[in-house]
């Protein structure tokens, strides 16, 4: 019973958007219906979660051996965290995809439902003790993607992203599967904590099976939050995806496949530990995801630096912020988690702002706005401006903006653990970044609106989520310690 | 209470006046130039109470912000950054003045911009604390980018992204030297529970343990940053672009105050925090200066815009500071600090009066012009005296600093070559030609140019502008103790701990 409380988000979640399916089937026509039953359960999940950070349950009599999920699950502070930006991710994109839907005149509540459901996903990734409750999670959360992916099913582009993305996704789970297999072969385990046991103490049964394993696991999860080399897909999924999707996939998506990251890291590279173990070099590990991290940072922010198109240049921007955030695990220590947590949180808000200002002013499906599309949008719009213009400088990186907090946090991790080279480049790539950041600023207030600008606030509801965005990245920006505190009692 | 009062004045201006209705323009004039104007009285309230026999840093406010990196709200001011202060209150309400006129649009967002930049230096030269530094040095440019890129010239967009990108990049790399340095001092040397500490004082008490190599990277990051600043050549391609488009105002406040940051960088932190790399690297660091000075001074001679021919010889001036520093002798540190001052006064009044006949004849190129001392005697006057002031002549304030710069250069061990007073000294030869023949060509002769014959002379506005300048421009050429005081005491407590690092280097070295 116990357990159930403290499992009662994944749980609560997970019932609702049974619930939610079954509402649909009796009557489909009714989208007010779905919205608003999505967006309470969604509310109601958030005050559960946020009960579980706080410690509002009792987890003292909790013993993960005996609990029904027999230890599969864990129920640490940091998951509750990350449950609540999932959720705060698709209450914003709900809020941003209602009138975006009714405008394109597909609304219909089945959206509603995926959201939920990849929601529950995520947030069984968030929690998982497990390779195999990860391995759900992913799943769960992956499959309700590749149909929102193509929730567009009268419009080819959608369908190309719903469909690339759908081989391209099965084939990395794939590796993810077999890099699970031959750790539990080689440690004899699913579970983290045993596995991070078996690593340290040096009772592998073959390390070779260890690391290919470690080395497809890698690969697996470098796909799923769309890091170098296997980052193709993410661009053409992200345009052509409709836009509210692409706000909740790149945010809320990207934010678990780094957590399982992290879940999967902390486990198999022992950073305290082990490190005489001479048949698992840690550093080769952390090396690997360096350059990763690296490359994806650095292909990531040339390639959106020649994009003409807004949305495609969020896209392939986003690719290089997960280059930012793998330097957390790079760092492989205390500070490195920390590092990473502030910046998704921060990353979570900025991308979600200049997402939902992309898909208020965009006008007609599979056309996207060009960069020239926004000039002097400031004389129209000029709140929608100011906002959009710190979202762009949270992202370039320029304080008193969160983003700039973020990687301060990040790239001192990296000096810690001695990766100062990766700093550099980290610096290098930030700066070509700063060059399309500003661009679209510069777009926005520098230049004349064309004569025939159609841009049009369609805003209403999702005005709210950019307000709310906005703030939040200006508070964290200047108070980071309200974010840093918490993120430092995990 | 006084430092913080300048400091936040500014910041509360600017947020009054976004409150204000943008129809009502003469309101926000009013504030903003009120605003300016308080600031000033505050700072001179706070030089009143600034004791000038102290060598430390006064003001202290000390006030946690991020435990857990141990970063601060810490301010405080020793003498240079006294004068530089002054320099700032004084040179923005000026600079407010000459917007009222040429700033045609958008009125609301530029004063908000100027104050928020106004803001942004007096929080470069009051940090103490690495971290809250870093973040004024970054809010300074976004203010600039916009104030360049709205209200600057023709080619404002590519001016305006060229500076943005420039100093970006070299406060990038500061950044990574200041995480650097903060984990270091942190966790190697202090030992904190924290393990990272951005405290100036603090890391600047234990400076002299950093070893010498990761003295020298420290010292190439921070520097960087700063020689973009200056701009030292080869990293001054920024500057006349951004100079040249910049409205009138803009380029004042950068002329006057922006570049001053990155000499100020050097000081306060370079020569400060890694005396031993600083020497190591002053031959390197002087022989650009002397480059620049003799560079700026050549490209200036050969340009047919006005506005970038004063940015060009910004690049000479800024290089007699950069020597002046690296001379690292009192005489040269107290000329560097009066030159940045001088050149702030100097260079922004020049720019001031371009301004003023770019306003009545719109157009900068020299060859539009001639013969305007006939039709306004007293602006061609004004000129005359701020264009003296940069050439150096005596009793005016630019000789003061570059006699002090050229005689410290001279007098320092460490540079320990008279060759660089040599060369530099050739910079205020070419400065008197290019200052005479710019304004030969544009006061002088004949009018040619029958629009030229119709202009009115500077008004009663102008001249409330141009004076108070002329009055400091005469102040520090003929009495340059006053200010010359300020800084002294803090000045030599910084030489001798050079002195100190100097000593066993010198004796290596002889051996």
């Amino acid at each position: 019973m116990n357990e159930l409380l403290l499992a009662s988000p994944i749980v609560g979640l997970s019932i609702l958007a049974i619930i939610a399916l079954v509402l649909d089937a009796r009557d489909d026509k009714n989208t007010n219906l779905g919205f608003g039953f999505a967006l309470g359960s969604f509310v109601l999940t958030l005050l559960l979660s946020i009960c579980g950070w706080m410690g509002g349950f009792d987890s003292s009599t909790f013993v993960a051996d005996e609990s029904l999920s027999k230890g599969a699950l864990n129920f640490e502070a940091s998951a509750y965290f990350y449950d609540m930006l999932f959720l705060i991710s698709a209450i914003f994109s709900l809020c941003a995809a209602r009138p975006y839907l009714q405008r394109e005149n597909v609304e219909s509540t089945e959206f509603y439902n995926l959201v939920m459901f990849s929601v529950a996903g995520m947030m069984i990734i968030a929690h998982s003790a497990s390779m195999l409750t990860l391995f759900v999670g992913i799943e769960i959360m992956s499959l309700s993607f590749y149909i929102l992916a193509g929730y567009f099913r009268f419009n080819k582009k959608s369908i190309e992203a719903s469909l690339k993305y759908f081989l391209l996704g099965a084939f990395a789970t794939g590796f993810l599967v077999y890099g699970m297999a031959m750790i539990y072969g080689a440690t004899g385990s699913f579970y983290f904590d045993e596995i991070h046991l078996a690593i340290s103490s040096g009772e592998v049964h073959s390390f070779t099976y260890l690391k290919i394993g470690l080395g497809l696991m890698i690969v697996g999860l470098a796909f799923k939050a769309a890091t170098f080399p296997f980052h193709q897909w993410a661009p053409d999924v992200y345009t052509g995806s409709p836009t509210p999707v692409t706000t909740f996939m790149s945010t809320a998506g990207k934010a678990s496949a780094i957590i399982a990251f992290i879940i999967v890291t902390a486990a198999l590279m022992p950073s305290t530990t082990g490190i005489e173990l001479v048949d698992l070099n840690t550093s080769t590990a952390q090396m690997v995801i360096a350059l990763i991290s690296a490359l994806t940072m650095i292909i990531g922010n040339i390639t959106a630096l020649v994009q003409k198109d807004v949305k495609r240049m969020l896209a392939y921007s986003s690719v290089a912020h997960a280059g930012y955030l793998l330097m957390g695990i790079v760092a492989n220590s205390a500070s490195g988690t920390r590092g990473m947590t502030f910046y998704i949180t921060a990353y979570l808000f900025m991308q979600i702002g200049s997402f939902v200002i992309v898909s208020i002013f965009e006008r007609n499906k599979g056309e996207n706005l060009k960069f020239s599309d926004y000039s002097g949008l400031y004389k129209k719009h000029p709140l929608m401006s100011a906002l959009m213009a710190i979202f762009m400088l949270s992202l370039a990186g320029l304080p008193p903006m969160a983003g700039f907090f973020g990687k301060l946090l990040l790239f001192t991790a990296a000096i810690k653990s001695g990766f100062t080279w990766l700093t550099i480049v980290a610096v290098i790539s930030s700066v070509i970044s700063m060059y399309f950041y500003i661009r679209l600023v510069l777009n926005m207030y520098f230049k004349e609106p064309p004569e025939d600008s159609a841009m049009e606030n369609t805003g209403g509801l999702a005005s709210l989520p950019v307000y709310i965005s906005a703030i939040v990245i200006l508070l964290l920006g200047i108070l980071p310690f309200l974010l840093d505190d918490v993120i430092l009692k995990f | 209470m006084e430092l913080q009062l300048t400091l936040f004045l500014p910041l509360v201006g600017s947020i009054l006046l976004l409150f204000i209705n943008r129809e009502n323009e003469d309101l926000i004039k009013k504030t903003a130039f009120g605003t300016s104007i308080l600031a000033l009285f505050t700072s001179i309230w706070l030089y009143s109470s600034f004791d000038s026999s102290n060598p430390d840093f006064q003001f202290m406010l000390d006030v946690s912000w991020i435990p857990a990196i141990d970063a601060g709200f810490r301010i405080g001011i020793d003498g240079m950054s006294m004068l530089m202060i002054m320099l700032t209150t004084f040179i923005t309400p000026i600079a407010i003045m000459c917007s009222f006129d040429s700033i045609k649009k958008r009125h609301k967002e530029y004063y908000t911009m100027v104050l928020l930049l106004q803001f942004g230096m007096t929080g470069v030269f009051a940090s103490l604390d690495l971290f809250l530094f870093y973040i004024f040095w970054e809010i300074i440019l976004i203010p600039m980018y916009f104030i360049i890129g709205i209200w600057g010239g023709k080619d404002r967009l590519y001016a305006t992204v060229k500076f943005f990108l420039f100093t970006v990049v070299g406060s990038l790399f500061m950044l990574i030297a200041i995480i650097w340095m903060g984990y270091y001092v942190g966790t190697e040397i202090l030992a904190m529970d924290s393990g990272f500490t951005t405290n100036f004082i603090a890391i600047r008490e234990v400076s002299s343990q950093i070893p010498f190599d990761l003295q020298q990277w420290l010292f190439l990051a921070f520097g960087l940053s700063f020689f973009i600043k200056v701009p030292l050549f080869p990293f001054h391609t920024w500057l006349p672009d951004a100079h040249t488009e910049a409205p009138t105002a803009g380029s004042v406040l950068l002329a006057g105050v922006l570049l001053k940051m990155g000499t100020y960088g050097l000081v306060r932190f370079n020569l400060d925090l890694f005396p031993e790399a600083s020497i190591h690297y002053a031959d390197i660091v002087s022989v650009l200066a002397v480059i620049g000075i003799i560079y700026g001074a050549l490209v200036a001679m050969i340009q047919t815009d006005i506005k970038r021919l004063v940015a060009y010889t910004s690049v000479s001036h800024l290089g007699f500071v950069v020597l002046g520093i690296f001379s690292m002798t009192e005489t040269g540190l107290q000329g560097a600090i009066i030159q940045m001052v001088s050149h702030g006064l100097s260079t922004g009044m020049l720019f001031l009066m371009i301004g003023m006949l770019y306003e009545r004849r719109h157009t900068r190129a020299i060859i539009d012009y001639g013969g305007i001392a006939k039709v306004m005697p007293q602006h061609a006057a004004f000129f005359g005296i701020a264009m003296f002031s940069s050439i150096g002549l005596p009793m005016l304030n630019g000789f003061i600093g570059e006699y002090l710069i050229l005689l410290g250069a001279f007098e320092s061990e460490v540079l320990g070559s008279y060759w660089y007073t040599l060369f530099g000294t050739t910079g205020v030869v070419f400065a008197a030609v290019y200052l005479l023949w710019m304004y030969q060509r544009v006061f002088l002769g004949k009018i040619d140019n029958p629009e030229n014959k119709k202009l009115k002379d500077i008004n009663r506005f102008e001249w409330s502008m141009l004076v108070p300048i002329v009055i400091f421009i005469v102040w520090i050429g003929v009495y340059p103790r006053t200010f010359l005081s300020i800084s002294e005491q803090s000045t030599e407590k910084l030489v001798k701990k050079i002195e100190t690092v100097y000593a066993p280097m010198k004796v290596e070295l002889e051996k």
